[in-house]
């Protein structure tokens, strides 16, 4: 109670109507910074000409998608991103999840270090390390090579797909992991049966989190990708280096439809069974 | 034979409270209650039961085998939690059925027992649902139900009411009274709720810092603590400190010989249950400082002449002022141990 005391300091905070007034001009104003740039975008996806100083196009058309969807790079960069950020989020289950339950259930030396270790990569500025990641790469001969984006794209995926995993372990109460061995479960089962079924939200996040990272990638994997191979994010790049804003415009709105039928697809999944039935909104 | 054994049992450094060499037995059919503060060692004593903590010495065992070297999973008990009980991504049906279909029984046989069992703790009609959908109380009921569903050898339960509030408690501390005497299963409850232990119980074990200060029935263990710990965390108490002095124990108001075992010099604890104590004709002078009405009878705080206070239970007339006799006292040496009880006629000689 102690804030909204402070707040009712200010005289039209004590007046209800006054308080409605402000909400509603923060959430317009939210709304507006929110919904403003991602407008403009798709505005910007239609129009063939808008100058200055109008606020709205002054012709539109579907030219540059036209003109996009008969690129014939975009075939090639589609089936490129499609084939390594799946890859990527596999790997990282493979690699991560094992840690995470490490560093939720287990105890051993380091364990802090190693959980606060993982961090390193994302303190130095990212493309000095992939400057570095393609000096070694090239002695491996994994530049210009499907290995060598998959684990470029992995480095950004790894802090996620552990930090957010070990939180969903250890959010799983120990007495619900003794309750399934004491009613028969041995340690294996009641890792099946229990607590990976309740971490999994986490996982799901972690996963939708590291997928998009994986696939909106573009440094790293240009830098170690080329000249062969060209993700998505990679081409557009270059598309929006060399040709008018219609092009990035169009391309970027093609770039978000993965992302949205995975948060519409993972809503579903968050929404759905017990979850649910916990927040009430079943 | 004692359905289960506990000898020389020890574990050191438990964040649940020690266990310095306990030893008990438990009947089949009977209900113990472990009692005591928290700390004092009882859950560790239960987890070491169930086998989610090894003992680091002594040795459990069930009808004369010892359970030690068999995982939580192989061993015949089943065990109810004071939270997060239930698995909140399973429905009812399937929380009770985890159990049964790890054993890998027919179908049929699951269905039929998981109905029975819900019918057992009045829930048959929750079977679709989930834990968030339940009570505090149903989520417990359930969680009782899928221990028993397995029909272990012996049921343990780590205060399972505490996170009940009291009125709920109430009725499911009777409930699980009925269905256990009812069943016939034999029980380990985990409490420092003594109501609770007094209403349950077969026999109460009581303990304290590790180690078991008294294991007896409720009635002996309320009308006959074996040491001072017992008296005072049993029930409501009056203690009076004392001293032996020249063949006499001297303590507050009372002045009677001394019973056998205590030294001239010694320190002495006099334990009186305030329903002992009675307004009569005779006995030693008191003032009445406060009446408490708590419905079916009343609680006077008394000042005696030396100062100290009493509490009295009683349903009759509490005058402002008058003579007090008590009815039964307890007597403790130095040790902490019952040293004597001085009844009625024993009192009866006691010059105030």
């Amino acid at each position: 109670m102690q804030p909204v005391r402070r707040l009712e300091a200010v005289w039209f905070m004590r007046v209800p109507q006054m308080r409605r007034a402000l909400l509603w001009i923060l959430v317009l104003a939210l709304g507006f910074f929110l919904l403003m740039p991602l407008l403009t975008l798709v505005l910007w996806a239609f129009a063939d000409v808008w100058r200055y100083p109008s606020l709205l196009p002054q012709m539109y058309s579907l030219k540059w998608w036209n003109w996009v969807f008969h690129n014939g790079n975009l075939g090639k960069s589609a089936l490129w991103s499609f084939t390594t950020a799946p890859v990527v989020v596999l790997l990282a289950w493979v690699i991560c999840l094992p840690a995470a339950y490490a560093f939720s259930r287990l105890n051993f030396p380091g364990k802090r270090f190693f959980f606060v270790a993982l961090l390193a990569a994302d303190s130095f500025p990212r493309f000095g390390i992939y400057i570095s990641v393609a000096t070694l790469f090239f002695q491996w001969g994994l530049i210009g090579n499907y290995w060598g984006v998959v684990l470029v794209q992995l480095i950004n995926v790894i802090v996620t797909m552990t930090w957010i995993p070990t939180a969903g372990f250890d959010g799983v109460p120990r007495e619900l992991e003794e309750a399934a061995r004491d009613s028969g479960a041995n340690p294996l089962q009641v890792f099946w049966r229990v607590t990976l079924p309740l971490a999994l939200p986490s996982i799901l996040v972690a996963s939708i989190l590291a997928f998009l990272s994986a696939f909106d990638e573009a440094q790293g994997t240009l830098v170690v990708g080329a000249p062969d191979i060209t993700t998505l994010p990679v081409l557009m790049y270059s598309l929006v280096a060399n040709y008018p804003e219609p092009v990035g415009a169009v391309f970027s709105i093609l770039l978000s439809i993965p992302n949205l039928l995975l948060l519409i697809f993972a809503r579903r999944i968050l929404l759905s069974g017990y979850l649910a039935a916990g927040f009430g909104v079943r | 034979m004692a359905l289960l054994e506990l000898t020389h049992l020890q574990k050191q450094y438990a964040n649940l409270g020690v266990v310095r060499d306990l030893n008990l037995e438990v009947a089949e059919g009977e209900v113990l209650c472990l009692l005591g503060p928290s700390g004092c060692g009882k859950t560790t004593t239960l987890r070491m039961v169930a086998g989610f903590l090894q003992p680091d010495g002594g040795d459990i065992r069930m009808d004369g085998k010892s359970l030690l070297r068999l995982p939580p999973e192989r061993r015949p008990t089943g065990m109810v939690f004071q939270r997060y009980t239930l698995w909140p991504h399973m429905s009812v049906w399937h929380n009770v059925a985890f159990g049964l279909g790890l054993r890998r029984r027919p179908r049929a046989e699951i269905e039929q027992r998981v109905k029975d069992v819900l019918e057992l703790v009045g829930l048959p009609e929750m079977a679709r649902r989930y834990p968030a959908q339940l009570s505090g109380g149903q989520q417990q009921r359930i969680a009782l139900a899928r221990a028993l569903v397995l029909e272990p050898r012996l049921l343990l339960l780590d205060e399972p009411f505490a996170n009940l509030d009291a009125q709920l408690r109430e009725r499911m501390r009777d409930e699980l009274l009925s269905l256990q005497r009812r069943v016939g299963i034999t029980m380990i409850f985990v409490t420092h709720d003594q109501a609770e232990a007094l209403v349950l119980a077969h026999r109460i074990a009581v303990m304290r810092e590790g180690n078991l200060e008294q294991i007896a029935a409720p009635d002996e263990i309320y009308n006959r603590p074996a040491t001072r710990f017992v008296a005072a965390f049993v029930g409501t108490m009056n203690l009076l400190e004392g001293k032996v002095s020249a063949g006499q124990v001297i303590a507050g108001p009372f002045r009677f010989p001394v019973p056998s075992g205590l030294k001239d010099g010694e320190t002495v604890t006099l334990a009186i249950r305030p329903e002992d104590l009675a307004f009569a004709s005779g006995g030693f002078p008191v003032r009445t400082v406060q009446v408490a009405n708590l419905g079916h009878y009343r609680r006077a705080t008394l000042q005696t002449s030396e100062g100290g206070e009493l509490l009295a239970f009683t349903g009759g007339e509490i005058p402002s002022e008058g003579l007090v006799q008590a009815s039964r006292v307890l007597v403790y040496g130095a040790s902490g141990k019952l040293a004597g009880v001085l009844e009625p006629q024993a009192l009866a000689q006691v010059k105030p």
